[in-house]
């Protein structure tokens, strides 16, 4: 299979790979999919106080498509507020990164990793975090 | 050196000049149907059709008369499966393979079994290798036939087939051995293994593609076979269609010289296996080799490397061609059914890699190939999340995942 050029362009220099202190209070941790169906992802937020994303890593098992989803992902999330990054949806990432069909669970798992990251950053700041008052800001705008 | 390094030598192999040269004259100036029989034409490829079923057959050492001309190892598979299958149904309904069989064998069986047949499929031992106590427990007196590959293709591992043989005559079931990756690489002698039906093909031995052969014997027992085409009657009644006569000769010259250098050729391979195995097993650790140690084919290197997926490990060396046993290399999702047979977890599966080394292999090239593993495992282990996980001392077995 062919793969289109934005994949091997961040297969082979991807961007944000690595890792945050998960124990930072600050920091969201997703680790999605598993290892006996060849990808497993690891995707971590830096949120500041104001709910804003100012850092992103990931760390990727699986095919270049999977490593090249994870990539493009922090790229994206980064400067986002956690209501901007909750939208990003992986038909956005099979477009950016012309995944064909068989792939395309690539790109759902980069979504997972995404929204799993958000929710345990939103665990563990439960409460009274500066995230609540930028959500409520958030749906104020709304 | 030259790039992309070819070591993909088990999927399929470059035509070798000789054959091509053997080849050429049949294209055009003695182009006859080799069933022609009223003229000079058909008489010429009539000739050379004829002295290569005799070297086919020498080489396994069966008879001329026994050789049976088909598209290719996949056909003679399905012709001698099927083929018995149909003939021998008065006789029983029981067919025993191996779960490590090629696709063209375990499809068909399955075709069997939805036609009212029933298959055993024999497990394998971790090394690859048929137990011959399960064999042996397997036959009942309903089975017609016994079907175990000379050689696998992923793991190289070569199974007893000498032994199976004897276990198949004193039961009176027939034994068909798929030996794509066996003649012209190990000895297969239709007598000492006692074999009754046998595939092979010109492909993987530095002949054309699309030309394979069945070896049917003919006496002690004589074995009769169902043909799957109807026509004119070629090859005995049993493969009708026209013969392919290039192909033949390639066919011929290919075995030829294949067992002209087998010997030589397996210390020569059999040194740069080994050679790329140490030095891609001294610079990392977690690799695992899959199949037996030394009962595997000369060529053949399957390894896994823990925490890498085998696809991006291809994808980091894009200049060699080799192939993984991931399932993202094919559409099923489902890792290699061969590496699974073997008790190989699903991840080790998934993070295989088989290096095929044949004629044309370089010993530059091995040392090019091994290092260059070395520095894309090491680059994908940084990026692995398994990797840090299990130097964090995690359990990786312990850990609940996500299943998707």
């Amino acid at each position: 299979m062919a793969y289109s050029e934005k994949v091997i362009d961040h297969f082979q220099n991807p961007r944000n790979m690595g890792s945050l202190d998960k124990n930072d209070k600050a920091v969201g941790t997703g680790i999605v999919g598993a290892p006996e169906c060849g990808d497993v992802m690891k995707l971590q937020l830096k949120i500041g106080p104001t709910g804003v994303i100012e850092d992103a890593k990931f760390k990727t098992f699986g095919c270049g498509s999977a490593i090249a989803s994870s990539s493009l992902a922090t790229e994206w999330v980064k400067g986002k507020t956690i209501g901007e990054a909750m939208q990003i949806k992986n038909t956005d990432i099979v477009n950016e990164l012309s995944l064909p069909p068989v792939k395309i669970h690539c790109s759902v798992l980069a979504e997972d990793a995404l929204k799993a990251a958000l929710a345990d950053y939103l665990k563990k700041n439960a409460n009274g975090t500066p995230v609540e008052e930028n959500e409520k800001a958030k749906e104020g705008v709304q | 050196m030259k790039f992309p390094i070819y070591m993909d030598y088990q999927a399929t192999t470059p035509m070798d000049r000789r054959v091509l040269e053997a080849m050429l004259p049949y294209f055009t100036d003695d182009f006859g149907n080799a069933a022609s029989r009223n003229h000079a034409f058909g008489w010429k490829a009539e000739e050379a059709v004829d002295a290569a079923r005799e070297v086919l057959a020498k080489a396994i050492g069966a008879e001329a008369r026994e050789i049976v001309f088909t598209s290719g190892a996949t056909e003679s598979n399905n012709l001698a499966l099927k083929g018995v299958a149909e003939m021998y149904a008065s006789k029983g309904n029981h067919v025993i393979t191996v779960q490590t069989e090629h696709p063209s064998v375990l499809d068909t069986a399955a075709r069997l079994e939805r036609q009212g047949h029933r298959v055993t499929y024999l497990q394998v031992k971790p090394d690859g290798i048929i137990d011959l106590d399960v064999l042996r427990g397997a036959i009942t007196d309903q089975t017609i036939l016994i079907s175990v590959m000379a050689a696998n293709n992923e793991i190289g591992v070569i199974q007893p087939l000498e032994e199976i043989g004897r276990i198949a005559r004193e039961r009176g079931v027939l034994f068909h051995t798929d030996a794509t990756q066996g003649v012209g690489k190990i000895p297969i002698d239709v007598n000492a293994m006692h074999l009754d039906l046998v595939s092979f093909t010109a492909h993987k031995i530095y002949g054309p593609k699309g030309i394979g052969a069945l070896y049917v014997r003919r006496k002690n027992p004589r074995v009769r076979l169902a043909p799957l085409l109807d026509g004119g009657g070629h090859e005995r009644g049993m493969r009708s269609g026209t013969l392919n006569v290039p192909g033949i000769v390639g066919f011929a010259r290919a075995v030829e010289l294949a067992l002209a250098e087998r010997e030589a050729e397996e210390r020569r391979l059999t040194r740069l296996r080994d050679r790329l195995r140490d030095q891609i097993m001294s610079g990392l650790d977690r690799v695992f080799l899959n199949g037996h140690p030394e009962k595997r084919l000369p060529g053949n290197l399957n390894l896994s490397f823990a925490y890498v997926e085998g696809e991006s490990l291809m994808m980091e060396m894009k200049e060699v061609a080799l192939s993984s046993g991931s399932a993202c290399t094919s559409a099923s999702l489902k890792p290699s059914h061969v590496l699974l047979a073997l008790g190989v977890s699903d991840d080790l599966a998934h993070s295989s890699i088989r290096f095929g080394l044949g004629r044309f292999t370089t010993e530059e090239e091995v040392e090019y190939v091994a290092d260059k593993v070395v520095s894309a495992v090491t680059r994908l282990r940084e990026m692995s999340p398994l990797y840090e996980m299990a130097k964090e001392g995690i359990d990786l077995k312990t850990v609940e995942w996500s299943e998707h």
